[in-house]
């Protein structure tokens, strides 16, 4: 597929459209529907997509293995971490009242701090999943 | 969604499989939208019949794109799962209707996160991340266990631990 015209050109046309509504999703989720889950799962698919129409090579220049493999690990902590920073401002663990003077504020500094955890996990094993499956092919190629 | 499944059921070929399960998701997504749970219809849209689709493809790639005859009759498989579907049938049927207001799950707790101490808009996403806090984490922990485990399952030994592995058989 990476001679293909025109799915290069749609590709690069759709790929920062596809990141931005991730990230509208993500910040939207307050709002509208939307959330970590679905924005992670959505990020994903646009890498993904690189993946397919440029080739895997390429897209793992621009997303390492190590990068995702730390994503997988990190968006856990950061969840867990919100609990703990709750902790330690005297609240119960991921009580999000006491995270700023106003208890509103607090509790939406709480869902979004873990919303962006979501994210990280489910975009970090997402892509590794795929990467797994494709580099086998790979090599079952050669 | 009918027509799907049948068409799944009867066809052998799994490249096939693989795109109609696709349509499937696609079809529920629609479902979930009429039934005004946008959050999850954009997940079933995302991960249904997006991601899993590529990853299946994925798996497709990797072994026979037709389907093995079965060995045994497929009739056992079917009394079985006839019965469930009477029992989930038999289950529903004690659910109370559609929309009733009356329901106990809108009496609950429903009304205090309706009423919304946390001031998000998005109800859902006040449930999942606030009143539900401890339910979101360990799903986190699940999706990352599923990661762990496939990296556990499928990363590339290296020259020295294959020949390891070799002569241990």
């Amino acid at each position: 597929m990476e001679n293909d015209l025109v799915l290069r050109v749609v590709g690069k046309l759709l790929i920062p459209f596809i990141l931005l509504f991730a990230l509208y999703v993500q910040f939207h989720g307050d709002f509208g529907p939307g959330g970590g889950f679905q924005a992670g799962t959505i990020s994903a698919a646009a890498i993904v997509f690189y993946a397919l129409i440029f080739g895997l090579d390429k897209a793992r220049r621009i997303m390492p293995d190590r990068l995702v493999e730390a994503m997988l690990a990190s968006g856990v902590l950061i969840y867990a971490g919100v609990g703990v920073a709750g902790l330690l401002l005297g609240g119960n663990y991921l009580d999000y009242f006491v995270l700023d003077k106003d208890a509103v504020h607090g509790q939406h500094r709480g869902i979004f701090w873990v919303e962006v955890g979501v994210h990280i996990t489910v975009c970090g094993v997402m892509l590794k999943i795929f990467y797994m499956f494709a580099s086998r092919g790979q090599d079952g190629e050669e | 969604m009918v027509l799907a499944v049948l068409a799944l059921a009867r066809t052998r070929n799994l490249f096939a499989v693989v795109v109609l399960s696709g349509a499937y998701s696609f079809l529920m997504a629609t479902l979930l939208v009429a039934l005004d749970a946008v959050d999850v219809a954009m997940t079933e849209a995302a991960v249904g019949a997006g991601v899993s689709t590529v990853l299946l493809l994925g798996a497709l790639h990797l072994c026979k794109s037709q389907e093995a005859k079965p060995v045994r009759g497929p009739w056992l498989p079917l009394l079985l799962s006839l019965a469930t579907a009477a029992l989930l049938i038999y289950g529903a049927l004690g659910l109370p209707d559609f929309a009733d207001p009356n329901a106990p799950i809108h009496q609950h707790v429903v009304p205090r996160y309706l009423q919304n101490e946390v001031d998000v808009p998005n109800v859902v996403t006040a449930v999942l991340a606030s009143f539900r806090g401890y339910d979101t984490l360990g799903e986190t922990t699940v999706v990352f266990t599923a990661g762990a485990g496939i990296i556990a399952l499928l990363r590339r030994r290296k020259p020295k631990g294959e020949k390891e592995a070799h002569d241990g058989k």
